[in-house]
């Protein structure tokens, strides 16, 4: 700062110099931010540019050089029509989406209504909970999964949607997130609803619910990072193609031998486009819901 | 007349308050039923089970014991466990500070204001909305031993010093390869936690420093490192836990190998758990890896709760 200020005095603001060295820095600037997003996309567009080149011994010839990200010679959809030919990869879609929707729209659902009840309601045995819940946030689930697979073996439900969905719908992090917005908001509200005669139920539907959209959206979206790339669990209680969600699906059809890249890259895109789509969609969402899971945990 | 409508009035309101705690109960039930059932019970079986020889599929000729410390006497001394939890801590102990500092570098350079800035910070985050197994199988391509990309990249900056590596079959360079994608995966997560932590320092300080004549420099160690405590002391932390947690990417690439070089406590805890069935001696295993996290928490706790009292 104190260096640049002295130059300016030396110099004329509109001097050629001035701008010549301002212009410099700024270049300097956007050359440095366009190699950091080379490296954080060549790995994204080396999957892409292989998925469709056709000729599977070209992208092993391609691997190692440029080349490897440059769409030429035969391209297609070929390696995406294999993919589809040897598994049933809408099968393994619908699963994801299916189980994740239902973990993250029946979490909004529990997980709000508790905090609710904590936040405005009062009874006996809340605070005790309250602590209880902060507390159960430290627990990680992968602490828990070897007693979770005794008990879900136990009660046969190996093998099903609702092993992969019941156990995550209530989340204490989720439930941490909505009380902390919910106790922001004015209690003058509910007390007014309720002179008026509304029920809890009403207050919390068409009063809370309407004022707390940006913690909804904050738990929807981190809840949907961690389930959607979740791995370990359906490891351990998918075993037929039924009820696999697609990151198991692909990590199967990657350990099969020989490897056939064009037709794992295909898969691989086809589980990342969505992702990203949504991503761009809803972006300004993302980056808010992740800056808040941090200024609040 | 009054005293018997103040009576009815107060009838009136304990009804509320009975109506109000009977609908408490009721939004409150289903989250604390299923994290009690899903949860809470499991957590407390862990430890039940930690003490006893319970196998997955239990034998009807070898009934379930208690069996004391004797599996953490055994993990204790289990040479594969340690060779894991020394993984875990190798892992942690460059990826934590490298990660937290790459996130800081990423989160100064996107709050920069310049046109297209947001496009950067979406490029920069866009690892990670991409699902881990799919990175891990990417990095598992461009890490080809022979002919791989990096290799090729390597030797053609070294003029041909460098490589080729095997780097995923090579016990000393398997888990560097991988904390280079997790690196690459996860740093825009913190890198957008930073962010929001750059953006909620007062710009009043540095206009002040800037008059009593502070340089960059100057701004950034004595303004913005202690501003950003808080938000540093939650990264390091959450990024220490997710460090212990360390499994997709090893099993996607390695299955913890080449001899054991990547196993970490989870993958152990699998291997133990799921393929040799032996459910007692993985509940030791989760209770250890709960202790490690419980420190490491309980550790942010500490460190958050003096910030307070100094305030």
């Amino acid at each position: 700062m104190m260096d640049t200020s002295i130059t300016i005095k030396q110099q004329s603001p509109h001097s050629l110099n001035y701008h010549f060295k301002k212009s410099l820095n700024l270049a300097g600037r956007y050359l440095i931010l366009i190699l950091i997003a080379l490296f954080f996309l060549f790995p994204i567009i080396f999957m892409f540019v292989n998925s469709i080149k056709n000729n599977e011994t070209q992208i092993i010839r391609d691997m190692s050089n440029i080349r490897a990200f440059i769409p030429y010679g035969e391209l297609g959809i070929k390696n995406y029509i294999n993919v589809f030919e040897q598994m049933p990869f809408g099968r393994f879609m619908f699963n994801s989406v299916f189980i994740v929707s239902s973990t993250v729209l029946g979490g909004l659902l529990v997980n709000s209504m508790l905090a609710y009840s904590l936040s405005r309601l009062r009874f006996k045995g809340r605070q005790f909970i309250l602590t209880l819940v902060i507390a159960l946030i430290i627990i990680p689930t992968e602490s828990i999964v070897i007693p979770l697979l005794l008990m879900v073996n136990r009660i046969g439900w190996l093998d099903s949607y609702q092993v992969q969905i019941v156990p995550f719908i209530a989340d204490a992090f989720s439930i941490f997130l909505f009380y902390q917005f919910f106790i922001g908001l004015p209690k003058s509200l509910d007390e007014a609803a309720t002179i008026d005669g509304a029920s809890p139920f009403q207050v919390y539907w068409r009063i809370i619910i309407p004022l707390s959209k940006p913690v909804f959206a904050t738990v929807a979206i981190l809840q949907y990072l961690v389930r959607w790339g979740d791995f370990l669990w359906p490891l351990m209680v998918t075993r037929g193609y039924e009820y696999r969600p697609l990151p198991v699906a692909i990590q199967q059809f990657f350990s099969q031998d020989p490897k056939v890249w064009g037709d794992i890259f295909a898969f691989a895109s086809m589980i990342t486009i969505p992702s990203l789509v949504i991503f761009l969609i809803f972006q300004k969402w993302f980056v808010q819901s992740v800056a808040s899971s941090g200024t609040k945990g | 007349m009054s005293q018997n409508k103040e009576d009815k009035n107060q009838v009136k309101l304990s009804e509320i308050h009975k109506k109000e705690v009977h609908a408490a109960w009721r939004f409150a039930l289903p989250a604390i039923l299923l994290l009690a059932i899903f949860l809470l019970i499991p957590f407390i079986v862990a430890f039940v089970l930690s003490f006893t020889n319970q196998r997955l599929i239990t034998n009807p000729n070898l009934p379930t014991q208690f069996i004391g410390f004797r599996n953490y006497i055994r993990l204790l001394n289990d040479f594969e466990f340690l060779q894991a939890l020394k993984n875990n801590f190798y892992f942690s102990v460059i990826v934590v500070p490298l990660q937290t500092f790459f996130a800081l570098l990423l989160a100064i350079l996107v709050n920069q204001k310049l046109r297209f800035i947001s496009l950067f910070r979406t490029i920069y985050f866009s690892p990670v909305v991409t699902t881990m197994v799919v990175v891990a199988i990417i990095w598992y391509f461009l890490y080809n031993p022979g002919e791989g990309f990096i290799n090729q990249v390597l030797q053609v900056i070294s003029f041909g010093k460098l490589g080729p590596y095997r780097w995923l079959n090579d016990t000393s360079l398997a888990m560097p390869a991988i904390m280079v994608l997790s690196i690459w995966q996860g740093v825009g997560f913190q890198m957008i936690i930073y962010l929001a932590g750059l953006q909620g320092i007062p710009e009043e300080l540095y206009e002040a420093s800037h008059v009593d004549g502070a340089n960059q420099w100057q701004q950034f160690f004595y303004i913005t490192i202690p501003q950003l405590r808080n938000t540093t002391i939650f990264v390091v932390i959450s990024t220490t836990i997710l460090a212990f947690k360390l499994f997709t990417q090893v099993w996607v690439m390695t299955r913890g190998g080449p001899q054991g070089a990547t196993r970490t406590a989870i993958v152990y805890l699998y291997e133990q758990g799921f393929q040799r069935l032996r459910v007692g001696y993985a509940s030791t295993i989760a209770v250890l890896f709960f202790l490690i996290v419980l420190c490491v928490s309980l550790i942010q706790r500490f460190y958050l709760k003096e910030e307070r009292a100094v305030q």
